[in-house]
């Protein structure tokens, strides 16, 4: 018998290759800001805000947040499913955590477009 | 036909406790661990980079803020965290594509993996402070 739970994977390529794909993104954002941060001048309240506030590195980061927040998804999905067994509050939690990434990435917005 | 009796019971438990973890297998639950972490310890950073990012006096809050010891000690584990699941990501995408998978290849990179990730912690570390 085939068993789908509503909290089940969905069984898909879909995810597992939106993890990879993010992961490179993430990874490649990773080395242009150690880069930009390392070469650059010291770091005082000047430098950083000047960085964050030039567009390039504004639609870079939100990228970085996007692709974080379907990549945390994925991740944290797996551990709830490998662990949690009980449906009602696997559910729970996969909603708990849905939650917490939005409020996240709005923060991340925020915090870029202030 | 097999007898039922002889059969081996499935499935079978493992012992957490008890088993000894192959070094891939170390650098994997390292893997899942840290993600973990990252994920629970996002508030945190974006608070950090809320406040640095405010003003000039909420810049200088934070400095301050990240200079007490617990503090820098929590951050450091952050980014050993952030530095191990980056190379272990890596070494991923490459076993994904099919490239060092074999046995000896996968233990050496799982090791190159441990020891990339806490020179980076290092590293990063000192440039930090």
């Amino acid at each position: 018998m085939v068993n789908r739970a509503v909290t089940g994977a969905h069984y898909g390529l879909r995810d597992w290759l939106a993890q990879r794909i993010t992961a490179v993104i993430m990874a490649v954002y990773t080395v242009i800001l150690l880069v930009v941060l390392l070469v650059g001048q010291p770091i005082n309240y000047g430098v950083w805000q000047d960085l964050f506030k030039q567009g390039w590195m504004r639609v870079a980061t939100l990228l970085f947040a996007a692709s974080l927040a379907w990549h945390a998804w994925v991740g944290v999905r797996d551990i709830i499913m490998d662990y949690i067994k009980p449906t009602g509050l696997r559910l729970s939690l996969e909603a708990l955590v849905l939650l917490t990434i939005a409020g996240y990435l709005a923060w991340a917005i925020q915090i870029l477009w202030r | 036909m097999s007898n039922v009796a002889t059969k081996k019971k499935r499935p079978v438990y493992l012992n957490l406790v008890q088993i000894r973890l192959p070094l891939p297998g170390f650098v994997s639950i390292l893997h899942r661990a840290s993600g973990a972490l990252l994920f629970v310890s996002a508030v945190w950073l974006l608070f950090m980079l809320d406040r640095s990012l405010s003003s000039e006096a909420g810049f200088e809050s934070v400095r301050h803020y990240v200079g007490f010891p617990v503090v820098k000690l929590a951050l450091l584990g952050l980014i050993w965290a952030y530095c191990h699941h980056f190379c272990a990501g890596i070494r991923y995408l490459f076993l994904d594509l099919d490239k060092g998978v074999d046995l000896p290849t996968a233990r050496m990179s799982a090791w190159a993996v441990l020891a990339a990730s806490l020179a980076l912690t290092a590293f990063l570390g000192a440039k930090l402070w």
